[in-house]
């Protein structure tokens, strides 16, 4: 065990856990920030993604001791009132069905768009590819993030 | 209007009232509530009310005019949970802005059919729905007429305010609801004609879309509780194979764990409930504080296994009489083909026959034969199988994603020895069901677990735990025979169709009733691979097959594979062969008509490769079209246009949705995902090696229509995902030249190369 001073959403957080314990694991289990889904642990699904200093990373594979004085974000963080433009998409494309993966979904969209403003449909693929939705929300998806891309854009 | 008795006493009613008290609220404040409109994200201020008062079971007024509405069916995606409170909603005829649901617990005093299962909430629940809103309409309309003193008649109600005609009198719902809950329960109550439907058809925001959105805690795996433990199991690594020892010492004091023992979930002298699925009773435990510290625990553990001779025997013999050598009774994949191609060709149990087709087959100018497989699947929910424990001496607190939570009560009252009235279960949304969550293993193994260490639990499988752990969506083998005349006209009709451990037949759907020599067989092949219901059971085989013969059928007759159906459909419609027939042939070809005229069949472009395809189950009827381009070699899915008869269609946008993600669904399981299996041993455990489709794979567009034709409502979340799988094994065709038998097509992918 060891002690971890982490920044999450803005806020510096310590927490006493095993160095390889994946951030995942940190955000669930330790700081109760459950909204980053565990789907598969080996960075196959793309539920548990997280931004690193911005950029989508999958927390399965993120452990605590990497993370050092790196920005971490969660879903919890992207907004203060859940009014970012991606999550004002999926809310008027009223994507979700069983919502598991969403938050997954939602994270690797912004960090696509803040990268990527006006990604073109191929370009959306690519960065999606990661994130599995078994319900199979993928056109909504696609279109909540054009909508968004537009509305930043406007 | 139709006058519909409510079958509510006041007796029932009165206990209903009871058992829907404050605790019911008080046990779901970690879901906190919001307004129904405030969760899709419109920003509303409302104040909570200070006083709420019981109206029935399915709702409660607060003395502002705020309305909670519980949706007692479990959500796993259907979005049930939006559009069974809105049926409640119409009826009682309040503004959906002042509309608060709350998933309902387990409560059989007061709801039927607490199950996510077979398409049928929405169907089933119609008229109780219904009836709980009109029923409670009815009392606040007496109680201000009592207030009054006027009569009922006179009063008419608009979002929540009552208004008496003859005079400038209104009242809000909140403010009469106290004088309402004392009213008498009406015998008789008056339900909306469809016409004057204000809520239903009009489409409204998933009620939880923004927790989901933000990250709320609402999923079984989200439940934190003070000294709550994590559980996690081991399981034998094949099917036949059962526990044989550990050396769990050293595990046992790695940091973070706590105990580490087995259980044996179903003892063999427990009488089971239909929903009591297992291949693995017999299993692991290790217990921490934490996940991850478990899960480095489950990594260390040693564990022997050893054929478990009870399961095996059965397919020891089976292997034996194949002349295998090495007859283990540990199943494999190769096995299962050979012999379910070995059963496909014999002859079976005849399910059902008209007219003579063996003479018509004797007589046939030409026979058309063709076989289609699929192999077994994993339902792979986003979410993996957990379920929060807490049972103590007398008391059994269960809280977590179940598709079968009546069931489940019964299974933990058998399991546990407890009264059901000592049983709490309580539902989370789920991270997906697709029939999984129907079988509560889970359930109970976290009780048991519970149970042991006089501890809150909660249970949790791992990824490669939850693939493995059997359930499976059957493999299933179909052979279909078509005998042509001299003239090319279609004489007789035969399906022989089996699986491991199941048959996928529906011997009395179309085509039969179409077709004056028909025959039907059935086989089934013994396994000790553990199976269970998964989207549309059986259906999300034989749909394809079906289909995928039917086009090759036309092809073959020189016929347009749209106007070929359409005419065995007027055939089955007019002059119907037998008297059995599942299906309505009119609505059938309603949306097959539908489709073609949406898609503008027969004015594509060259470049597109069309299949079609249709099907009815769970009570609604789906035609497909799908357009497929290759690029690279690799097919891509331009469009698929869909249409639709599932009667009323209560919450259109969220239909849509769920239409689309059936389709892109069965694209992804017919395409890519697979289960298979050496020596009992499942050989994907993980997204890494399992396929499942992906946001590349997804169709570029998706066109979904509803028949409108006032119906009362059929199933929705399961018919679109079965005849998909003809489209795309037909627009491959076109695409390629080849005909697709063998599920997952793209197996199949260096012939595309």
């Amino acid at each position: 065990m060891a002690n971890f001073k982490i920044n999450i959403n803005g806020k510096s957080q310590n927490v006493d856990v095993d160095p390889s314990t994946p951030m995942l694991w940190v955000l669930r289990d330790h700081l109760k920030l459950v909204g980053t889904k565990y789907g598969c642990g080996v960075a196959q699904c793309g539920a548990c993604t997280i931004h690193l200093d911005g950029t989508a990373v999958r927390s399965c594979q993120l452990t605590v001791s990497a993370v050092k004085d790196k920005e971490i974000t969660t879903i919890e963080g992207l907004s203060e009132n859940g009014d970012h433009p991606v999550q004002k998409a999926w809310l008027e494309h009223d994507v979700p069905q069983c919502g598991y993966c969403q938050a997954g979904q939602i994270m690797s969209a912004s960090a696509l768009l803040k990268r990527n403003p006006q990604p073109s449909d191929e370009e959306i693929e690519r960065a999606m590819n990661g994130n599995i939705c078994r319900c199979g929300t993928y056109t909504r998806i696609k279109a909540a993030i054009k909508t968004a891309s537009d509305s930043q854009i406007a | 209007m139709s006058k519909v008795r409510t079958g509510i006493g006041r007796r029932s009613f009165i206990k209903s009232v009871s058992l829907a008290g404050g605790g019911l609220v008080i046990g779901f404040n970690w879901l906190a509530c919001k307004r129904a409109e405030e969760a899709a994200g419109k920003e509303v201020a409302m104040q909570m009310p200070d006083e709420w008062f019981e109206i029935n079971g399915y709702l409660k007024i607060g003395d502002n005019g705020i309305v909670t509405i519980y949706s007692p069916n479990p959500e796993i995606g259907q979005n049930v949970k939006t559009s069974m409170p809105m049926i409640v909603a119409e009826e009682l005829d309040v503004d959906w802005n002042n509309v608060i649901v709350e998933q309902a617990p387990l409560n059989t005093d007061i709801f039927t059919r607490q199950l996510a299962g077979g398409s049928q909430s929405i169907r089933q629940g119609w008229e109780s729905l219904r009836m709980a809103g009109a029923t409670a309409r009815q009392m606040l309309l007496t109680a201000a007429a009592n207030q009054w003193e006027v009569p009922v008649s006179e009063l008419s109600v608009e979002k929540g305010i009552i208004k008496h005609k003859n005079s400038d009198k209104s009242i809000g719902y909140g403010e009469i609801a106290k004088a309402a809950s004392q009213v008498e329960v009406p015998e008789e109550v008056e339900l909306k004609d469809n016409d004057n439907f204000k809520i239903i058809g009009t489409s409204r925001k998933n009620v939880d879309a923004k927790k989901i959105v933000t990250g709320k805690p609402l999923y079984g795996l989200d439940v934190q509780r003070e000294d709550m433990l994590i559980a996690m199991v081991v399981q034998p690594p094949a099917f036949g194979m059962e526990f044989k020892s550990m050396d769990a010492e050293k595990v046992k004091d790695m940091p973070g764990m706590v105990d580490v023992f087995t259980i044996d979930t179903y003892p063999e002298d427990m009488e089971k409930e239909w929903s009591d699925v297992a291949a693995f009773s017999k299993l692991v435990v290790l217990v921490g504080e934490s996940t991850w510290q478990v899960m480095q625990a489950k990594k260390a553990l040693k564990v022997e296994w050893e054929l478990n001779p009870e399961l095996t025997k059965d397919i020891q013999i089976l292997e034996k009489s194949a002349g295998l050598e090495d007859a283990s009774g540990l199943e494999s994949s190769e096995f299962h083909t050979s012999l379910m191609a070995e059963a496909g060709s014999k002859n079976s149990e005849v399910v059902r026959r008209d007219g003579n087709p063996e003479k018509a087959f004797k007589n046939a100018a030409r026979v058309i034969e063709r076989t289609y497989t699929c192999p077994f699947l994993a339902h792979n929910c986003m979410e993996p199988m957990n379920f929060f424990a807490n049972v103590t001496e007398d008391k059994a607190e269960l809280l977590g994603p179940i598709q079968t939570p009546e069931y489940a009560e019964k299974s933990i009252n058998k399991r546990l020895g407890f009264d059901l009235e000592n049983i709490d279960i309580q539902m989370t949304r789920m991270g997906g069901g697709f029939g999984r969550r129907l079988y509560g293993h889970f359930l109970v193994e976290a009780a048991v677990i519970s149970q042991k260490l006089g501890k809150p639990v909660k249970l949790v499988y791992t990824r490669e735990d939850d693939m493995t752990n059997g359930v499976y969506r059957p493999a299933y083998h179909v052979k279909y025979r078509a005998a042509l005349d001299g003239n090319n006209n279609l004489t007789a009709f035969h399906v022989n169709a089996g699986g491991i451990p199941e048959s996928p037949l529906f011997a009395n759907r179309f085509p039969a009733g179409a077709i004056d020599n028909y025959l039907a067989e059935s086989w089934t092949l013994k396994s000790n691979i553990s199976v269970g219901a998964f989207r549309a059971p059986r259906s999300n085989f034989i749909a394809g097959a079906e289909q995928s013969f039917l086009d090759e059928l036309a092809e073959e007759m020189g016929k347009d594979p749209i106007q070929f159906r359409l005419d065995m459909l007027e055939r089955a419609k007019t002059d119907p062969v037998g008297e059995n027939n599942d299906y309505d042939a009119s609505r059938y070809a309603g949306v097959i008509k539908l489709a073609r005229d949406k898609a503008k069949w027969g004015k594509e472009s060259s470049e597109m490769s069309r299949g079609v395809s249709a099907y009815y189950c769970h009570n609604s009827y789906v035609a497909q079209i799908l357009d497929m381009s290759m690029k690279d070699n690799q097919p891509i899915i331009d469009k698929v246009t869909c249409a639709v008869d599932c009667g009323i269609v209560v919450n259109p946008d969220a239909a849509k949705n769920m239409v689309e993600g059936g389709t892109i669904d069965g694209i992804g399981h017919a395409m890519y995902s697979e289960m298979s299996f050496k020596d009992g041993v499942p050989q994907h455990e993980n997204f890494d090696t399992y396929r499942l489709i992906r946001h590349s794979e997804a169709p570029k567009a998706i066109d979904v229509h509803f028949v409108e034709n006032g119906i009362d409502p059929t199933g929705l979340g399961e018919p679109p995902f079965p005849p998909i799988m003809g489209a795309v094994a037909n627009a491959l065709y076109k695409a390629t030249g080849k005909r697709y038998y063998d599920q997952p097509f793209m197996k199949a992918q260096s012939i595309l190369g």
